[in-house]
């Protein structure tokens, strides 16, 4: 029985607040400037960032969610937008709900507010920011922007410049105008009159001190790297390229080496390469990269070599939505491969995960030697967040290796874990040909059916028989019904949970990080005394749910609820939609 | 296990294995096989420090037939995994081999960029012009007018010149064999594999099975009238003019091959300190 965790409690009181403005205006800056000072002052926070297509320019806007506790999803509306500019943001109206009792903060020389935003009903409030800039000695318009942001959040006036002067990289000259913009910003915000949200009480949440600010991308790369990857090879790719421009420097100060391939096709074959070398290896891609990988996928199936390949997930199919999140990589993940070939598939359900089971991933593939696709998504590797400290693991995973002239050695030897030694080239007397041809246990090619069986057999036993320990999912509660999930949007659905509990309506939660190989039996033990599940997810055909039951007996009637990208599911909503799905199958009596 | 000693006794036979080839009686890649042992036997480093690497088709059966450490992959990725293996492994000695259609079909673009990138490996490619494991269809070099099943009347497309293209894309070193002389050819790949960067080394390799007329290629080949030049604008004149049966070294360049990987210079504790506040 895998350990539940008791129930999260009814979340603390969080910010929302929107920075938004033409590219170049430095909103993300901004964002991520209050991000700091807000982890400085002791608190968690998120910041997801929005764009519009253009390579340069064009619409940006850091979503921000701050709070006293961590931050996994953005809420259902924004307390306030501060707009730098209001060019093209009217694009935006889906993706920045603003209620009623929010606050819209423009420049009052950058012209009309779009009529998406002032339609409902929250206040307009105009400030000087240009100005005001110009009148700083030349500040930057965002840091007014900052100033104004922070203020409202609550942060104090010394922790936003601690945040500001600690990331300074030009001169002292510009620093001290910078400064000065912080300050008006700070003024402007505490001058604003009448009604406005609740700031935050940041008394006795300390200094941050513990706490890392890191994206799902880099998360995703250190873990690798403390899973021991020391080699990868790579085909830039949004939204994957920060987690290889991450990696890139970290490798080579730690031995290792990046090596950009022309084409995905040869980064899958390239990293295959060099982990039959032995140096556990991986690749970063996203959908239309992971389509290309296939064939090499199957490879390191058949030829028994762990890789690891990070697909961060983006709205599909074809070239998509590149730059937006989605979750529908997953029956391809699970499933997309000619021949019967069992892979181990995991799935990051925070940023702070995308660290834990990335490295993870690289430990399961180094011992099973066998493929592991991790599903990260464009939300988590583009999204910063404050993270506590990961601890640190005890070892890097270590591959079974052959020993120096093994006697009688036979590569792919049907041992009962289905695991068997490999051989490392420079190792005298064990040398063997790794091969995508089905094969003997010497590695010899071979079409006869006894081998066949004996390798199926061997590759996928090895994977099924392993014991992958209570990880494979966070189960939490222990309601009768139960909401599974996986990925990213454990975030809404913890806190949409949370919430209908505070309502009255308990329901359990499974998010399954292990998507491959699924154990049935773990399923049901998670599932004891269940009646009905709901399977949630972001994709528009119900991967999730449709997997679950190919695999599975779920109990009662299933359901899914499920959307594709790119607008991500928010708690309000999956609250509403929980509390009546619970109703639906509220216990009526005695059940036969 | 490396000392001089034992390098010095080793045989072309330490190099082959005991697995019988799938390949036709008569077929080219049969001599390949043996002066790429004989090739290894005079570089002198033991089997297990030397891997072969390959994709799909009847020569890249190789890595099997010798006693290195061998990789079978998939069709057209060869020069992909030997660079990974090499760029992880720079320890090793690294041969990649295949066929035609492996190295300049569906291979095209690694060819091109294995060219690009000189990273210190040894490429062999037996050609034949034709695509034998699939029973004889035209290859990228076959000749436009070759009538086959598939393409009746022939493909009409002009054949491709792989040192051209391994000139003009990088290539360190660039050469041409014949299985028909294999002590000449182990000569070449030895000359190849102890050149610095990336060497491509095109070895005419008959098929007589689908291509029987490649029997009367022993009487076209001939040796190059000038001796080999590390200056790529002679080496390109000379190909400019080039009959297909030309055989010796080509070009031999001296570009810095691709970097080897730096020592560690920080432990990773100290890289994780950037994301802690």
């Amino acid at each position: 029985m895998p350990p539940i965790s008791p129930q999260a409690s009814t979340p603390s009181r969080s910010f929302s607040l929107a920075i938004a403005g033409s590219g170049g205006a430095g909103v993300m800056t901004a964002g991520t400037l209050l991000l700091d000072a807000a982890a400085r002052a002791g608190l968690f926070g998120l910041m997801v960032r929005t764009s519009g297509p253009q390579i340069r320019g064009g619409e940006a806007g850091a979503l921000i969610r701050i709070s006293p506790q961590p931050v996994a999803t953005l809420d259902d509306s924004f307390d306030a937008l501060l707009a730098v500019d209001w060019q093209n943001l009217n694009r935006f109206g889906d993706e920045i709900p603003i209620g009623a009792g929010s606050l819209l903060i423009g420049d009052s020389d950058a012209g009309e507010a779009p009529e998406v935003f002032l339609q409902t009903g929250a206040r307009l409030v105009s400030v000087p920011m240009k100005k005001a800039a110009k009148a700083a000695g030349g500040g930057w318009v965002n840091m007014i922007v900052l100033g104004l942001a922070g203020t409202l959040v609550g942060l104090p006036a010394q922790v936003l410049e601690d945040a500001l002067r600690a990331s300074w990289k030009r001169s002292a000259e510009a620093l001290a105008s910078n400064v000065a913009a912080l300050q008006q910003g700070i003024a402007m915000a505490q001058g604003i009159e009448g009604a406005r949200p609740q700031p935050l009480s940041v008394a006795g949440c300390g200094n941050g001190a513990g706490r890392w600010l890191i994206s799902g991308n880099e998360a995703a790369g250190c873990g690798a790297l403390r899973g021991g990857v020391r080699f990868v090879a790579a085909y830039p790719i949004t939204p994957a390229t920060e987690l290889l421009e991450w990696m890139s420097p970290a490798l080579t100060r730690l031995g290792g080496s990046l090596l950009q391939a022309e084409d995905e096709l040869a980064s899958i074959n390239m990293i295959i390469g060099a982990s039959y070398g032995g140096v556990p290896s991986l690749t970063a891609t996203a959908g239309p990269g992971l389509a290309l990988m296939a064939e090499a996928l199957g490879l390191a199936v058949a030829s028994e070599v762990p890789i690891v390949v990070v697909n961060v997930m983006r709205g599909g199919p074809s070239t998509g939505i590149p730059a937006k999140s989605e979750q529908s990589d997953l029956s391809f993940a699970v499933d997309g491969l000619p021949g019967d070939a069992p892979r181990l598939v995991l799935a990051p359900n925070s940023i702070a995960d995308c660290l834990a089971t990335t490295e993870w991933a690289v430990q399961l593939a180094e011992t099973l030697q066998a493929p592991a696709i991790l599903l990260s998504d464009q939300f988590m590797g583009q999204s910063r967040s404050v993270i506590d400290a990961p601890k640190q693991a005890p070892s890097p995973a270590r591959r079974l290796v052959a020993e120096a002239h093994a006697d009688g050695y036979l590569r792919y030897l049907d041992t009962p874990s289905g695991v068997s030694p490999m051989a490392i080239p420079g190792t005298p007397g064990v040398t063997y040909t790794a091969d995508g041809l089905e094969h003997t246990e010497r590695g010899i090619p071979s079409s006869q059916a006894r081998d066949h069986i004996k390798q199926l057999d061997k590759r996928l036993r090895k994977l099924m028989q392993h014991d992958y320990g209570s990880r494979w999912a966070d189960v939490e509660g222990d309601a009768d019904l139960a909401v599974i999930t996986f990925g990213s949007t454990t975030g809404a659905v913890r806190e949409a949970i949370a919430r209908a509990a505070a309502q009255g309506t308990a329901l359990r939660m499974v998010s399954i990080r292990l998507l491959a190989p699924l154990k049935p039996e773990q399923l049901d033990r998670a599932l004891q005394g269940v009646r009905q599940v709901l399977v949630v997810e972001q994709n528009h055909g119900g991967q999730l749910l449709r997997y679950l039951r190919s695999r599975c007996d779920l109990p009662g009637r299933a359901s899914g609820l499920h959307r594709p990208g790119p607008l991500p599911l928010r708690p309000g909503e999956l609250t509403r939609a929980f509390i009546d799905w619970a109703a639906a199958h509220a216990r009526t009596g005695v059940t036969a | 296990m490396n000392d001089m000693t034992e390098a010095a006794k080793l045989t072309a036979a330490d190099f082959k294995s005991d697995y019988k080839p799938v390949w036709c009686p008569g077929c080219g890649d049969f001599s390949v096989l043996g002066a790429i042992t004989k090739a290894l036997a005079i570089i002198g480093r033991p089997p297990h420090e030397v891997a072969v690497v390959s994709g799909i088709g009847c020569s890249s059966r190789i890595p099997a037939y010798t006693t290195c450490y061998g990789f079978h992959g998939v069709h057209g990725r060869a020069l992909a995994a030997g660079a990974g293996l090499k760029a992880a492994r720079p320890d090793m000695t690294v041969l990649v081999t295949g066929g035609d259609g492996d190295g300049f079909s569906i291979g095209g673009n690694h060819f091109m960029h294995a060219c690009r990138r000189n990273m210190d490996l040894t490429y062999i490619v037996m050609d034949n012009h034709v695509y034998g494991m699939t029973k004889g269809q035209a290859s990228p070099t076959t000749e436009p007018d070759w009538d086959n099943k598939l393409m009746p009347g022939g493909t009409g497309i002009r054949s491709f010149h792989p040192l051209v293209i391994a000139l003009a894309a990088g290539a360190n070193f660039v050469a041409r064999g014949f299985s028909g002389d294999p002590n000449g050819t182990a000569e070449l790949i030895a000359q190849a594999i102890r050149h610095p960067g990336f060497s491509f080394v095109e070895i005419l390799s008959p098929c007589v099975t689908f291509r029987p007329e490649q029997r009367a290629w022993k009487e076209h080949i001939h040796t190059a009238a000038v001796p080999e030049t590390d200056d790529p604008a002679r080496a390109a004149r000379r190909l400019m003019t080039d009959d297909g049966f030309n055989v010796g070294v080509l070009y031999a360049g001296s570009r810095t091959p691709y970097a080897k990987n730096p020592a560690a210079s920080a432990a990773l504790a100290e890289l994780e300190q950037e994301f802690a506040l």
